[in-house]
């Protein structure tokens, strides 16, 4: 039964291989993302020492990290699920002996994977040759920004998966989905570390899952959060790991029941 | 059109999603100057009226030329086919079908922002300013259609679903910002070869009156008849080899 599921990790990267020119591009896209935000922040920092409790380098690689982080962490469950719902397809998932929400996830993670490999390692190879991007010397550090990593990707795509199983209620979640990419891009910290926001809105968003995604496994990569404070990090994405699975569970059986009502 | 008024909520959820993702850029600007005072020698104010004014072609075209989904919806669902046997160009009738007016909402903000940020900016208002608005409008629109229906025709030539669109959406807003604080690769980059900083920085420079860009300015025109005759070239030649391909 693993077996199977191990399966659909295989398939998506080996679908994913067929798209190569996608990914060709792609690395290109976000190595000029990385350079557009460093010259944008260098000209914020002009002669300022550091913003936000990030120097100038740290600032440097945080925007390096984050951006390829996203390229692992991104993916599409949420397009695919709403698709499945609409065009019905989701019934006859629904029926097959396996369970549709771990597949998508699998499949995530299948192209994760791939983007792991030929997108984010070659542009982080690319970015450290371009900008002066400091990498932590601590073993510990690349050991729990790996697994912090795996947390984002399964965070961002729980996020994923309740918008995309949103489409079983609201008739149209295009504006949803567009809404979420938006929302996940700024409040994880992406575009902006979340500690240069104004006070009460970096108060509200540490109760939120997003930062859990991007800020901070950067904040531990740039060194900014050491020893303790890594576990304390790891701790909050493990809860909000737990705290999403609740929402799924729900939707994926109120689905279901609303399948049986529509006939399906 | 009127299958989109069908849907009131969607319409509203459209234009609150498309003021979100608007408003996260201005997010940024404003956190930004939160820690420093000018952004390459532009000041707060200066960088929010670039960004009224990208509003406003940028919301006129995401109305009328909406190709996101082309090449599920036309080449792998098959209505492309539907579109050629018409007698009107099969490009005016794809862009008709998706015409998307919530996105008209941003243009009307855009020209707000640029109202207010003027005015505090004490920018004097010119017998010139309300045509020169028009035709920058005009021309960054034709730059916009131009570079993603280039980008789109590509789905003529190969199956591969056009995974650049999405990134492309993120970099044009990069146009937005003083270009000068970037170095010369990318300033080349967003000139000439995919010219946002013509949808945005360029054209305003000359509403706020700063000498160094005025002549960028005045080449906006150009580029973006520049820009939409390679996009309808490569529109074309793409329609042809979609035809000798016989499906």
């Amino acid at each position: 039964m693993l077996g199977a599921y191990f399966d659909f990790i295989r398939i998506r990267f080996l679908t994913m291989l067929a798209y190569r020119v996608n990914y060709y591009s792609g690395i290109l896209i976000y190595t000029l993302n990385i350079g557009v935000n460093y010259f944008t922040w260098r000209a914020i920092y002009g002669e300022g020492e550091s913003l936000g409790g990030f120097t100038g380098a740290q600032m440097t690689t945080y925007v390096a990290v984050s951006w390829m982080a996203r390229a692992f962490y991104f993916n599409n469950l949420d397009r695919e699920i709403s698709t499945d719902i609409r065009d019905g397809s989701i019934a006859i998932q629904f029926i097959r002996p396996y369970n549709y929400v771990l597949v998508k996830m699998m499949q995530g993670l299948g192209e994760g994977l791939f983007r792991f490999m030929m997108l984010m390692i070659p542009g982080m190879v690319i970015a450290i040759l371009l900008f002066p991007v400091q990498l932590p010397t601590d073993l510990s550090a690349w050991a729990g920004f790996l697994v912090m990593l795996f947390f984002s990707f399964l965070i961002s795509s729980q996020i994923n998966i309740i918008t995309g199983l949103s489409a079983f209620f609201v008739e149209n979640n295009e504006g949803m989905m567009r809404m979420k990419r938006v929302v996940v891009d700024l409040f994880s910290g992406l575009i902006v570390p979340i500690s240069l926001f104004p006070g009460w809105l970096s108060s509200v968003l540490e109760v939120l899952p997003f930062q859990a995604i991007t800020y901070l496994p950067g904040s531990v990569f740039t060194g900014r959060v050491q020893g303790v404070g890594i576990w304390n990090v790891l701790g909050i994405q493990i809860i909000w790991f737990a705290v999403l699975l609740i929402p799924i569970v729900w939707l994926y059986h109120a689905a279901r029941q609303r399948l049986f009502v529509q006939g399906g | 059109m009127k299958t989109r008024l069908t849907y009131r909520a969607d319409f509203w959820v459209e234009v609150v999603s498309d003021l979100l993702f608007q408003a996260t850029n201005f997010i940024f600007i404003l956190v930004i100057f939160m820690h420093t005072e000018s952004l390459g020698g532009w000041s707060q104010n200066e960088v929010v009226f670039v960004y009224g004014f990208f509003m406003v072609p940028f919301g006129v075209f995401s109305c009328f030329v909406n190709m996101w989904g082309f090449s599920e919806r036309y080449i792998v669902k098959g209505e492309m086919d539907r579109i050629l046997t018409r007698p009107a160009h099969n490009l005016f009738q794809i862009f008709l079908e998706n015409v998307d007016p919530p996105a008209l909402v941003g243009s009307v903000i855009g020209l707000v922002i640029m109202a207010i940020s003027g005015s505090n900016l004490g920018l004097p208002f010119e017998w010139w300013t309300i045509p020169m608005i028009i035709v920058l409008t005009l021309s960054a629109v034709a730059i916009y259609t131009g570079i993603y229906t280039t980008l789109t025709s590509l789905s003529f030539y190969s199956d591969a679903p056009t995974g650049i669109l999405p990134l492309m959406y993120n970099i044009q807003t990069y146009g937005r910002y003083p270009v000068t604080i970037y170095n010369r690769a990318i300033q080349v980059l967003l000139t000439w070869i995919i010219p946002f900083a013509f949808v945005g920085i360029y054209p305003a420079a000359l509403f706020l009156h700063r000498e160094e860009m005025q002549g960028m300015a005045l080449l906006t025109p150009v580029i973006g008849a520049l820009f939409l005759g390679i996009g309808l070239l490569s529109w074309n030649y793409g329609v042809k080899r979609y035809k000798g391909a016989g499906s």
